[in-house]
């Protein structure tokens, strides 16, 4: 008898994994619940070719809706999850129906994390976004007029790469960034100065090391018309027309925690993908998982984890498990550069730059004499090479690596 | 509609129909063909849509761009016939096309 796979999220993970497991031989049923209602689409142009517009909705999505008709998935759009009953082994949605599953899998993803501040509820705030969802780009580009003030809350990937289109849209954009430099989480000093130039020389303005302490709003009470930051204890005003809020997501565990299945920073997976409980499994963004990269757990918030991550789930449940083996890697594009990262930085003990013309750089960081991740900008050559560098592991001479002039395959002893 | 086929290493075929102004990428998305990850996308930012185009057709197709012929050189197994599919658009011209998928792509 034919077995049910209910999957819960129907963005990059949860599409990616049904359709693996109808591409591998998967007779049973599938449904894919989603609270959007949207197919499920790509969500990285969001902040970058969707914004500007050069992207129409419908290159979003990952496959037209009828695909998954023709394969005999079941979606369910415009719909959630309510609860989990365990011992029933059943998903309780928001239309009150029940839906039987014999493998329930997690792709609920992240939300934006809001902006918290004392006495101000931002969702009374007709002016002031965050970015995740297609909904929220439709809600917010009507207010992407030229010469408007815009004030960005956040100096990490999304922030930049909303200030770069706000830009070439000819908004006036201040990014506030609490951290000293820009994507200080995930990039060196290198890296961070190179693109902060980048974006001064487009006319982006920033604050760094500086937090939000307030919003000013008018009389209605439901317009920012001002950012108040504070950086060394001296307070300033930022005008504001419209307020970008990007300080990150927060992964939705709601579901799984009330459910009793472990959560710590996600839910919390073993290298097959499954929780706590053998019949349920967790995928993307929202899991929490053992990297045989990192050699250590991690949470990865990206696209190409989120297809990896599917395509482990899907041999679990096919009855062939196999653990990830894949080096992290992530994208960005900004202005006319393009941004590829492979590996985590973290934990590096030096730091070796190519390139670095105004236009282009690469960055390598090296724990001992090992690549342990890189950021390329706009030298894809450089990226291909340090992809294969960093997952097998090969030493590197530290000197032909500085050394634009030697192919950097070359750099391997 | 221009038909594709993609053929994979072991030699099961999938004969697809392809919408126009899609790319051979897009094409095997919408069909479920397996072997084509896509990981970026469709931005040439990854490799995992690498397709062997077949010989007789290798030189009808527009010849790659810069991006796509530096991000090919990251791809596994890389021959003369290299393409990355998100790169190759669907046209009234490709009706016919046939593409072969590597090893390293449909590996379970």
């Amino acid at each position: 008898m034919p077995e049910n796979v209910v999957v819960v999220g129907a963005g990059q993970a949860g599409s990616e994994l049904a359709t693996t497991l109808r591409q591998r031989g998967w007779s049973g049923g599938i449904t894919l619940i989603g609270d959007e209602v949207s197919p499920p689409y790509q969500r990285p142009p969001l902040s970058k070719g969707f914004l500007l517009g050069k992207l129409s909705r419908e290159k979003l999505y990952l496959k037209p809706a009828a695909t998954y008709e023709r394969f005999n998935i079941a979606l369910r759009l415009g719909t959630w999850a309510e609860t989990i009953d365990r011992a029933a082994k059943e998903l309780v949605v928001s239309d009150g129906s029940r839906l039987p599953y014999d493998k329930l899998v997690l792709a609920t993803g992240g939300r934006a994390r809001r902006l918290t501040l004392p006495g101000v509820d931002v969702d009374q705030l007709d002016n002031l976004f965050t970015l995740r969802r297609i909904d929220d780009v439709d809600a917010l580009r009507p207010h992407f007029v030229p010469g408007r003030k815009l004030v960005l809350i956040g100096g990490g990937y999304v922030g930049l790469e909303i200030a770069a289109v706000a830009t070439q849209l000819d908004l006036d954009v201040t990014v506030v960034e609490a951290a000293p430099r820009l994507l200080a989480r995930v990039t060196g000093p290198e890296v961070s100065g190179f693109l902060e130039d980048v974006h001064r020389s487009h006319g982006v303005r920033f604050r760094l090391a500086a937090t939000v302490a307030d919003v000013a709003v008018d009389a209605s009470g439901h317009r920012v018309t001002g950012v108040e930051v504070s950086a060394s204890g001296v307070v300033e005003r930022l005008d504001a027309g419209l307020v970008l809020v990007g300080i990150g997501m927060e992964p939705n565990t709601h579901l799984a925690s009330a459910a009793g299945l472990e959560v710590d920073n996600g839910i919390v997976v073993d290298e097959f993908a499954r929780t706590s409980d053998p019949d349920i499994l967790a995928i993307g963004d929202c899991a929490n998982q053992p990297s045989a990269y990192a050699g250590r757990r991690i949470r990865l918030e990206s696209a190409p984890n989120a297809i990896e991550h599917a395509k482990v789930c899907a041999a679990t449940i096919l009855g062939r498990p196999q653990a990830s083996t894949a080096t992290p890697w992530f994208w960005s594009e900004q202005y006319d550069l393009k941004l590829q990262m492979v590996g985590l930085s973290a934990g590096h003990d030096r730091c070796i730059t190519r390139g670095g013309t105004g236009t282009a750089m690469s960055a390598f960081y090296l724990t001992g004499d090992r690549i342990v991740a890189a950021d390329v900008i706009s030298r894809p050559a450089d990226f291909a090479t340090a992809r294969q560098l960093v997952t097998s592991g090969r030493p590197v001479d530290p000197e032909r690596l500085a050394d634009s002039e030697i192919p950097l395959a070359q750099a391997a002893l | 509609m221009p038909k594709i086929t993609f053929i994979e290493d072991d030699g099961t075929e999938h004969a697809v129909e392809a919408g126009a102004d899609e790319s051979v990428m897009q094409a095997a998305m919408d069909n479920l063909v397996p072997g084509i990850v896509a990981e970026c996308g469709g931005y040439a930012n990854c490799a995992t849509c690498h397709v062997y185009v077949d010989p007789e057709w290798a030189d009808k197709l527009p010849a790659p761009e810069e991006a796509e012929e530096v991000m090919i050189e990251a791809a596994f197994d890389v021959r003369p016939t290299s393409r990355l599919s998100c790169q190759v658009q669907v046209t009234e011209d490709t009706d016919g096309l046939i593409v072969q998928l590597p090893a390293s792509q449909t590996g379970a």
